[in-house]
């Protein structure tokens, strides 16, 4: 059973899967109920639930889910409308390349969360401002990955092209594109999970709406409950996102899965 | 008519971070007539993709020039189709799509694709798989996919690099059979790269021989052995005579490739 790159069932890897959340959850049972922990510092799985049901029935929680679902899409959508053909472009055209991997290269690691202070200044507390973090912290990782991604493309389907009488432009439309689009779905998928730790960050900071809004006014009131039940939320709903990419991905290159 | 002038053409690689230039081909000349069959034999590194890579507009040569119909060749095109070693069909498109690339590429209207693909498809015994992904085919299959989808564009010259080079003996057997099929119906200029001496026999009308690195042209050998050409072929005496002949040209070559 413990041999190297051996596969399991499917039953026994759903079972496996699932067993750890229990296990998970048990041990964190024990620990609240049993008393081990006090109360003040970690809710156990009971309280949890019931405030998570009260936040959505009575405290509007739905709203602020919804909120902060927006902003991430909406930061991401846009991040990637510039990224991935700045990407492409990068990773078909060596000159371009050279102009933009520099700088892309240095502003990937500015740290997205260090300019919710200076957006703040620039664009206030609104949504814009959220929405500059996601694009900040998305966009330039994006565009890097997806020029690497399309500056590795097999050389010898880019001469059989060219031997078909393919034109430059042919060749990036019909090749470039086609070859890389399952990865650059995987990048979009990638990054988007970490757009979802940006969000929260912004939220956290001067909002007034949103999940992160949400945890960081239950710390006042010491309510671990709804914060544990907050950060499960952003758990579900990355998962769900997870699912949704992939499902995706697979009806829309098949070719891959053959 | 001549139909492919290769005059003096040689290629030198730079070399890798300061080390010493590869020369891959010395001025090597060659004149194609049209609707020859030519093999081009030699052990492998003596430059034989080189040259066809330069042929096909892939690759740029050092000196010398190539020209095709008095053209000079400097880039790719449709009028040369190219089967590679490797395989080359692109993996997002059916057997079907591959084999209209090029035909979509040069915008001709979608039912004159459908008709020539159905075509190959039906020659290249390729039926009931039209709709497959080229990874879900064998080895032959998709080298007479990538066949086809060069014959698609009906180019003048066909050009190709050990394109059975991969695959099991019989298969390969097979293979020779298809394309001297086509060849013989279609009459194009072949230009054909293997390391097999049997398979240089077989498919030519002349055999190039090459001599190790760096490569040029040793022999010249016209294989004026009649068509149309049966498997049975390989076992006649006339086939033996050549067999020999090449076998010893190629062995002092091959002696001399081993010691690098
Ligand atoms: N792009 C390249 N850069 C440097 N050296 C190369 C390159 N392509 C081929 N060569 C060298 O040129 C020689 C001939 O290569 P090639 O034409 O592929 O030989 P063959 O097809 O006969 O096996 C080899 O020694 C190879 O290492
Ligand atoms: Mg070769």
């Amino acid at each position: 059973m413990f041999r190297p790159l051996e596969p399991v069932s499917p039953t026994t890897k759903t079972a496996l899967g699932v067993g750890f959340f229990v296990l998970f959850v048990a041990a964190w049972s024990v620990a609240t109920l049993g008393g081990f922990v006090s109360k003040t510092f970690l809710a156990d799985p009971l309280t949890m639930l019931a405030d998570g049901w009260a936040l959505l029935t009575r405290f509007g929680f739905l709203h602020d889910i919804g909120m902060t679902i927006w902003r991430v899409v909406g930061g991401f959508v846009l991040a990637a409308l510039f990224a991935v053909p700045l990407g492409v472009a990068m990773g078909a055209y060596k000159p371009i390349e050279a102009l933009f991997e520099p700088f892309v290269s240095f502003a990937r690691y500015l740290p997205a969360s260090a300019f919710i202070p200076l957006l703040i200044l620039w664009a206030g507390i609104g949504e814009l401002q959220k929405l500059l973090v996601i694009f900040i912290g998305s966009f330039f990782q994006l565009v890097l990955m997806v020029a690497v991604a399309v500056g590795q493309t097999r050389r010898d389907l880019v001469e059989a092209a060219y031997t078909l009488g393919s034109s430059d432009a042919g060749v990036v439309r019909r090749v470039l594109i086609p070859a890389n689009a399952p990865e650059i779905a995987e990048i979009l998928r990638l990054v988007l999970g970490w757009a979802w730790t940006y969000v929260i960050v912004a939220e956290l900071i001067g909002s007034s709406a949103g999940i992160g809004h949400m945890i960081i006014d239950s710390q006042s009131l010491l309510a671990t409950g709804q914060m544990i039940f907050g950060i499960i939320v952003i758990g579900i709903i990355g998962l769900i996102s997870d699912f949704l990419f992939k499902a995706i991905n697979a009806k829309l290159f098949p070719w891959r899965l053959a | 008519m001549k139909k492919l002038v290769i005059q003096d053409v040689s290629r030198t690689f730079p070399g890798h971070r300061g080390g010493a230039p590869v020369r891959a081909l010395q001025p090597t000349t060659l004149e194609v007539e049209t609707n020859d069959f030519i093999t081009i034999l030699g052990p492998s590194g003596c430059g034989k993709s080189t040259l066809l890579r330069i042929v096909a507009g892939l690759d740029h040569p050092t000196s010398g020039t190539v020209t095709m119909d008095g053209r000079e060749i400097t880039r790719p095109g449709p009028d040369r189709g190219m089967v590679f070693q490797s395989y080359t069909l692109f993996p997002w498109l059916t057997v079907e799509q591959n084999i209209m690339f090029g035909l979509a590429e040069r915008g001709r209207p979608p039912a004159e694709q459908k008709d020539v693909a159905a075509s190959f498809i039906e020659r290249m015994g390729l039926k009931g798989f039209e709709h497959h992904w080229p990874k879900q085919l064998s080895g032959g299959m998709q080298q007479r996919t990538a066949i086809a989808r060069a014959l698609a564009n009906d180019p003048d010259m066909l050009l190709l690099d050990e394109p059975f080079g991969a695959l099991d003996n019989q298969t390969r057997a097979l293979m020779q059979e298809l394309l001297l099929g086509i060849w013989e119906r279609d009459r194009k200029t072949v230009l054909f790269v293997t390391h097999d001496i049997e398979e240089a026999i077989f498919l030519a009308n002349r055999c190039i021989v090459m001599s190790a690195r760096p490569g040029r042209i040793k022999a010249d050998i016209a294989i004026d052995l009649p068509h149309p050409r049966h498997y049975t072929l390989k076992t006649s005496p006339a086939f033996s005579e050549l067999k020999a002949r090449l076998t010893e040209e190629i062995r002092a070559e091959a002696v001399l490739a081993a010691a690098h």
